[in-house]
């Protein structure tokens, strides 16, 4: 029983706010916003502290369930993203009259990522993955009077539908081959037989959807662009970190013996994603939707990161996520803001924004040199670490493409910070006021990249852990 | 003495500058921070001098700590003769930038930040013995170009500033594969390396060097113009606020023009050999090409733009040449056209903020009225046509002489071609200055103009003075610079 306690430590806190935040909404009907928003970041604060000292390992319910220190390390990526979502949408919330439900929402999600990331059964794993996609559709969904809201939660939840369906169909084919659907069992029998390879592509295609990779990216720009910024921002790191943490593991953990295998699968889809995802982003008018397509260039990327095999790759993969959450968030705060205030989200509103918000241009330009992969930038980091990871199976020409995307990628950076200082506008947006909660949020994105790469501490953690 | 201050000193003047408020604050602390960086740097030149006779390796002030322990990445600083002749040239181009941006009003802070924030690039790649630090500081140099361009820029700004930066990514991402190919081609104790000394010491092998010098040289290339790929410089430079064309043409083609040498040249000495034809068609094409484009130009600022791309022809060349005089030649001509194009800049900033026009047919008579400036501008003028006596002649006639070391047609006749582009030199430079500054005044509102002010006499005498020195007493900077172009030459090998 204390055992359960340890190692099931980080879900059981989630799970315990959840509940309390429902209390909260049947007990005290009128509660005001700022208390219950005051209330959950602390939570949410504590929640992340109390995770950094979980560190036991060990498995659960017949091997269903397992926990490690990288495991524990990755929820505590997710709990630091989560925090800095919460803090920054601070001002959407306040005018939203359903806080308390949407945190329940976001919270369930979680806690299904945190399920699926310990499963150590692919049937636990489908439960984890359900658990954290369902309740997505409805935070979709959360603009309640705008339609295009309803439309990107009906579109998330018929692709995240099918993809479900892809899955399973790979899964229960798994089962037919292995007779179980144990990691161990798996990995001792896999092997790249026709029936096996066929399932095994099939949960590729099913990953591949979550994390939105060409040509599985199809629903991920209307979705982002319909769905409220602070929902967009939650999908586009948290649902898709997690997302690339548990692919991340299974393959190298449970498929490693069919490394050559899906080492041409990664290094097919990181091209395309790569390039399709920039041709894309390169039209864009709309940032949510210039930042879908963005993200879906650097899916690419870390798929580079993956094809790379070893631990280094591995490494560089949660790595990247990191820097990723600090420097995607921290550009989605600053629309958020300016989205929630001003109504404005396209990239010519931007122009001559930094005549009337300096610090907040400053804030999203490090961001977006941060995506680009700039130094001395966190991004320029991850990039270097991630492609570095994937020369090291000598595909030069892989790596050739990749490095001349970062070029391409720039280019379309570079168009919002020209908007930004460079295009004179005569009616800019106004100075936007914010609160200590989005201030704060801002401060830890910014702080993040800018320490995460000078300062090798995180890198080195987490290769230690990989090791 | 420590390598670091070199980037510590302008790091936290610039988080100073960030501290203080109004014009006359800030410039002064972009002013004492470039004094200091000058201080710092002829510091560096006589302790470099004391420690070179008793130091028995070819790098001083050695500093190494462990970066990413993980991937073997260090932080790893050093300098020989070619990166103090490099620090010391930054100094200079920096402190008469900081000198002629004096009256930067608009945006002063932010605009004086970019440019010590560059220096610090520039100290960073000259000192880094490790590839990743030195990639990581090529980089740390490209953005604030692009902001200073868009932001302070003039004319087409926005597309210049986005070419350029664009251009000079794709090159380092070139130069980046080239790196990973080092990197990952290199065992030292079972770990792969960054680490440059070590590298050197680990031949790679034949096959893998024809694959990776192109990469690394062209990246390299793109930012000291290599033909095709020069197309960012007309452009870029003429758009740029004065400061950072001076900066542009005065040190960051030279990170292309040392990456060259330093990378790709001395770290994979075979591919060089087998490559050397090509580059030296391309720098001669370029040198020729940069000549003729120069003839056409009616905007000063497009003159002395095309006039670098045809200059910097002649770092390559050296390069390409591979004998020791040639490549002392090129360096010489790093340091050279880094002083005159940095010092034609200011001079046509000058002209331009006081006339308001760089159009060569607009100006006239300005001796008459500012002949400071104009004296200048025909100093400048004669260095950059080869004058005996300054700091061109010495830099060209040096590469000239290495190449003819080399006997065979195709070299002599590079060679030929190559030096018969002074004569077109001295022909858009004798018209461009002729006609501009001799002659009647064209337009009567000019009589009104003043002379250069005493922050824009101290950044012209500082560069003159570099020039006058290379050109008089040029064994002094070849007596810095050989002991390092002989480690390069060990590597290479003799060739004749």
């Amino acid at each position: 029983m204390n055992e359960f306690f340890i190692l099931m430590q980080q879900e059981l806190l989630l799970t315990a706010i959840i509940f309390i935040l429902l209390f909260v909404k049947l007990a005290a009907k009128e509660v005001e916003a700022k208390t219950l928003l005051l209330l959950t970041n602390i939570l949410l604060g504590i929640n992340l502290v109390a995770g950094f000292f979980s560190t036991a390992s060990g498995s659960l319910f017949g091997d269903m369930f397992h926990t490690s220190e990288l495991l524990h390390l990755e929820k505590n990526i997710l709990n630091l993203g989560t925090l800095i979502i919460s803090l920054q949408s601070y001002n959407w919330l306040m005018k939203h009259k359903h806080a308390a439900e949407f945190y329940i929402l976001m919270l369930s999600t979680l806690l299904g990522m945190f399920f699926m990331l310990s499963s150590s059964n692919l049937l636990m794993f489908y439960v984890g993955l359900e658990l954290a996609s369902i309740p997505l559709a409805a935070m979709a969904n959360f603009d309640l009077d705008k339609k295009r809201s309803a439309e990107a939660a009906m579109k998330y939840i018929i692709s995240s539908a099918f993809a479900s369906g892809l899955l399973l169909f790979g899964i229960s084919m798994m089962y037919g081959v292995a007779g179980s659907l144990n990691f161990a069992d798996l990995k001792a029998i896999a092997s790249a037989t026709p029936l096996f390879l066929f399932s095994f592509v099939l949960i590729i295609a099913g990953f591949g959807f979550k994390i939105s990779a060409v040509p599985f990216h199809l629903w991920t720009a209307d979705v982002y662009e319909g769905s409220p910024i602070a929902v967009t921002s939650y999908l586009s790191v948290i649902s898709k970190g997690s997302m690339i943490f548990v692919m991340t593991s299974v393959l190298f953990t449970v498929f490693d013996k069919l490394f050559f295998q899906w080492y041409n699968i990664m290094a097919v889809l990181a091209v395309l994603s790569m390039i399709v995802g920039n041709l894309f982003a390169i039209r864009q008018q709309n940032i949510k939707r210039f930042l879908a397509f963005s993200s879906i260039s650097q899916v690419g990327f870390i798929l580079i990161g993956v094809s790379g095999g070893d631990n280094t790759g591995f490494s560089s993969v949660i790595y990247f996520v990191l820097i990723y959450i600090f420097s995607n968030l921290a550009a989605f705060g600053v629309l958020s803001l300016v989205s929630t205030e001003k109504g404005k989200e396209t990239i010519d509103d931007f122009k001559g924004f930094y005549k009337t918000n300096p610090l907040l241009t400053w804030v999203l330009a490090i961001a977006l040199f941060s995506l680009a992969g700039i130094p001395p930038t966190a991004g320029f980091f991850g990039k270097f670490f991630l492609i570095l990871a994937g020369a090291g199976r000598n595909n030069y020409l892989l790596i050739t493409i990749a490095a001349l995307n970062m070029v391409v990628s720039l280019y379309y950076y570079l168009r919002i910070i020209k908007a930004m200082f460079m295009d004179a506008n005569e009616a800019p947006i106004e100075k936007v006021e914010m609160g200590w909660s989005p201030k704060l949020a801002m401060a830890i994105c910014v702080g993040g990249i800018v320490v995460t790469g000078l300062v090798s501490g995180a890198y080195e953690y987490i290769y230690s852990l990989v090791k | 003495m420590n390598l670091s201050l070199l980037l510590i000193l302008p790091l936290a003047f610039s988080l100073l500058l960030l501290a203080v408020k109004g014009l006359k604050q800030v410039r002064t602390v972009a002013l004492l921070a470039a004094v200091a960086q000058l201080g710092l740097s002829v510091f560096l030149l006589f302790k470099f001098l004391q420690e070179r006779v008793t130091s028995s390796s070819d790098f001083v002030f050695d500093q190494n700590y462990t970066w990413y322990k993980a991937l073997n990445i260090n932080y790893h600083v050093g300098v020989d003769g070619i990166s103090v002749a490099m620090i010391l040239l930054t100094a200079f181009v920096v402190l008469a930038a900081v000198l002629v941006s004096w009256k930067q009003e608009h945006q002063h802070k932010e605009f004086f930040f970019l440019l010590l924030f560059l220096s610090l690039g520039a100290y960073g790649f000259f000192i880094s013995l490790d590839l990743f630090t030195m990639f990581f500081f090529l980089e740390v140099a490209v953005i604030p170009k692009f902001l200073l361009i868009g932001i302070w820029g003039s004319g087409k700004k926005e597309y210049s500033a986005l070419k350029l930066a664009l251009m000079l990514m794709a090159g380092s991402a070139l130069v980046f594969v080239g790196l990973s190919g080092l990197y990952f081609n290199t065992s030292v104790n079972g770990q792969h390396t960054f680490d440059l000394l070590q590298i050197s010491q680990n031949s790679i092998a034949t096959n893998l060097q024809y694959l990776f010098f192109p990469f690394a040289f062209i990246g390299f290339g793109i930012f000291t113009a290599l033909f095709p790929f020069h197309t960012w410089v007309p452009d870029g430079h003429s758009s740029a606020p004065t400061a950072a064309s001076m900066f542009l043409a005065g040190i960051s083609m030279k990170l292309g023009g040392y990456g060259c040498l330093r990378v790709a040249t001395y770290l994979m000495p075979d591919a060089a050999h087998h490559y050397s034809t090509i580059i030296i068609v391309l720098s001669c094409i370029a040198i020729l090409y940069g000549a003729f484009a120069t003839m056409m130009q009616t905007d000063l600022k497009y003159i002395n733009a095309y006039s670098s791309v045809s200059h910097c022809g002649f770092v390559l060349l050296g390069i390409g040449m591979l004998t020791k005089t040639s490549i002392n030649g090129a360096v010489l001509q790093m340091v050279s056209h880094g002083l005159m194009t940095a010092l034609f800049f200011a001079v046509i900033g000058m002209i331009y903020e006081r006339t308001h026009t760089r159009q060569v047919a607009q100006l006239g008579g300005l001796l008459k009225v500012m002949p400071f400036i104009s004296s200048v501008f025909v100093i400048v003028g004669l260095c950059s046509l080869g004058l005996p006596g300054l700091s061109g002649f010495v830099a060209e006639m040096t590469v000239f002489m290495g190449s003819w070391q080399r006997a065979d047609t195709f070299y002599r006749i590079a060679t030929i071609v190559s030096a018969a582009s002074i004569v077109v030199t001295a022909v858009y430079i004798l018209r461009a200055v002729g006609s501009s500054i001799m002659g009647p005044i064209k337009h009567t509102e000019y009589l009104k103009l003043g002379d250069a002010a005493w922050n824009e006499k101290t950044a012209a005498v500082l560069l003159l003075v570099g020039i006058l020195i290379m050109g008089l007493v040029p064994f002094w900077l070849t007596d810095l610079i050989n002991p390092g172009t002989e480690v390069i030459m060990q590597k290479i090998g003799m060739i004749k």
